[in-house]
């Protein structure tokens, strides 16, 4: 399969290219290429002009301060799950990235070309979400406005393919905050046998103290267009033990947080989807709070 | 549209031509190279007949442009072999029937190449979790299995 034909550019720096979206404005930003080139050869997407930003080590690497653990926007699937210093940090992050697709993805798909696209099918809005995740977003600046904003998750997932990115900006980096010793996170997925992507994806976390659940962060994706926190579920969960029974009862409320545009499709339809968004919601929060393995 | 100067290593020979920016890896490979050990099955990136080394590391050449591999250290099926002598995981393809009709062999081949330097020691499980992205229209996944597992071993695993 061929794409349609475009013009081809290699930007060296992020302020390059800036630049080049402002010059080529019908282009696309071109990463690892594993959103993009599939569009691109079913011609879903017609782009004039591609801006390849694959070269720009600014973009690149995994840094871990006190709080935060911050992925450059190029960082491809595999790195994150291999890197020591997530695992650490942030493993339901390492985790989630291990379940995307299969080795070749991972090797070539990167973090920032995944969450610009914003396919409701994939896992990482779903997790970014539910871990309030913040989105470093550098433009060409002027006089309204900064070059460099930070969005949060919750603002980034706009709907459908949709994000908060504006014109000739560039996403180039996720903050993700560090988890505390009390805080457990997990992320289940119905994955779909051929792709793996996320039919329906649930990530929960929560803060355990004195064997209570004092604050939860639970966010469903897979049959909604941007993932939803649910808020009866986590408000459920608030000053509960947390046991089997909770843990289900809580879940079993997620299809309160499901409404309005529910997606079906000939595998899965909107109905069983919102059935499995409870089922994965308890899977996540059992896993998490050890009461089932994976 | 204008037309992209490149320049690629390939199996160790440098390979420089003028491409379209459209052009995918694997049609550069297979049609400019004339290496046709590399298939195209899917063209989705599901299945893996197209699976190459890239830097290192496999990638799905039906899923990169040839511009995107300007400048890459590509090995294919082809450069496997050392002075005739194949590759102890293409041995153990031959030895353990890890084939049937072929077509995906040389895409499970180059994945288990990074399979196995990742996890020299894999479990039956982790070599069909590291085979997650290679599909064989045969079925014939039992043989492909025990032939990584004959090769680890053999390469002393």
């Amino acid at each position: 399969m061929y794409a349609a034909e475009f013009d081809y550019h290699k930007a060296s720096s992020v302020a390059e290219a800036i630049q080049m979206l402002g010059q080529y404005p019908d282009a696309k930003l071109l990463a690892g290429g594993h959103s993009l080139l599939p569009m691109l050869k079913m011609r879903l997407a017609n782009p004039t002009a591609l801006i390849d930003i694959g070269g720009i080590s600014e973009l690149k690497g995994i840094t871990v301060n006190d709080g935060t653990v911050t992925i450059g926007a190029l960082t491809t699937h595999q790195e994150i799950a291999a890197s020591q210093d997530i695992q650490n940090a942030c493993m339901v992050v390492a985790e989630a990235a291990e379940g995307i697709g299969d080795p070749q993805v991972r090797n070539r798909g990167t973090i920032g070309g995944n969450v610009v696209h914003s396919d409701p099918a994939s896992d990482w809005p779903t997790v970014l979400t539910a871990l309030n995740a913040r989105f470093v977003i550098q433009g060409p600046g002027g006089i309204t406005h900064r070059a460099t904003r930070t969005v949060n998750a919750s603002d980034f997932f706009k709907g459908l393919f949709e994000t908060d990115l504006k014109e000739n900006e560039v996403l180039t980096a996720i903050e993700v905050p560090r988890l505390n010793s009390n805080q457990l996170a997990e992320y289940a997925k119905m994955a779909h046998p051929a792709s793996f992507y996320a039919v329906v994806g649930a990530s929960v976390v929560i803060t355990v103290e004195n064997d209570r659940c004092t604050a939860a962060s639970i966010a469903v994706g897979g049959m909604v267009p941007n993932p939803i926190r649910a808020s009866s579920v986590e408000s459920a969960l608030v000053g509960q033990q947390l046991n089997a029974e909770s843990v289900r009862a809580a879940a079993d409320l997620v299809a309160n947080d499901l409404s309005g545009s529910l997606m079906g499709d000939f595998y899965a339809s909107a109905d069983y989807r919102k059935a499995m968004a409870a089922v994965e919601t308890r899977h996540a929060l059992m896993h998490a709070i050890g009461l089932a393995h994976h | 549209m204008a037309k992209i100067p490149i320049s690629m290593t390939i199996n160790g020979k440098v390979h420089q031509a003028e491409v379209d920016p459209r052009l995918l890896l694997v049609h550069f490979i297979r049609e400019d190279v004339g290496l046709t050990g590399t298939k195209i099955g899917c063209d989705t990136s599901q299945c893996g007949a197209c699976v190459v080394m890239m830097n290192g590391s496999t990638v799905k050449s039906c899923t990169c442009l040839a511009v995107q591999a300007d400048g890459a250290d590509i090995m294919t099926i082809e450069g496997l072999a050392t002075d005739g002598n194949l590759h102890p995981i293409q041995e153990a393809f031959w030895d353990n029937h890890g084939l049937q009709c072929g077509y995906c062999t040389a895409g499970m081949i180059m994945t288990s190449v990074e399979l196995l330097q990742r996890n020299p020691h894999p479990t039956s499980d982790q070599v069909r979790a590291g085979l997650e992205g290679n599909l064989c229209r045969c079925t014939g996944y039992q043989n492909i299995v025990k032939s990584v597992l004959a090769a680890a071993e053999k390469m002393g695993g």
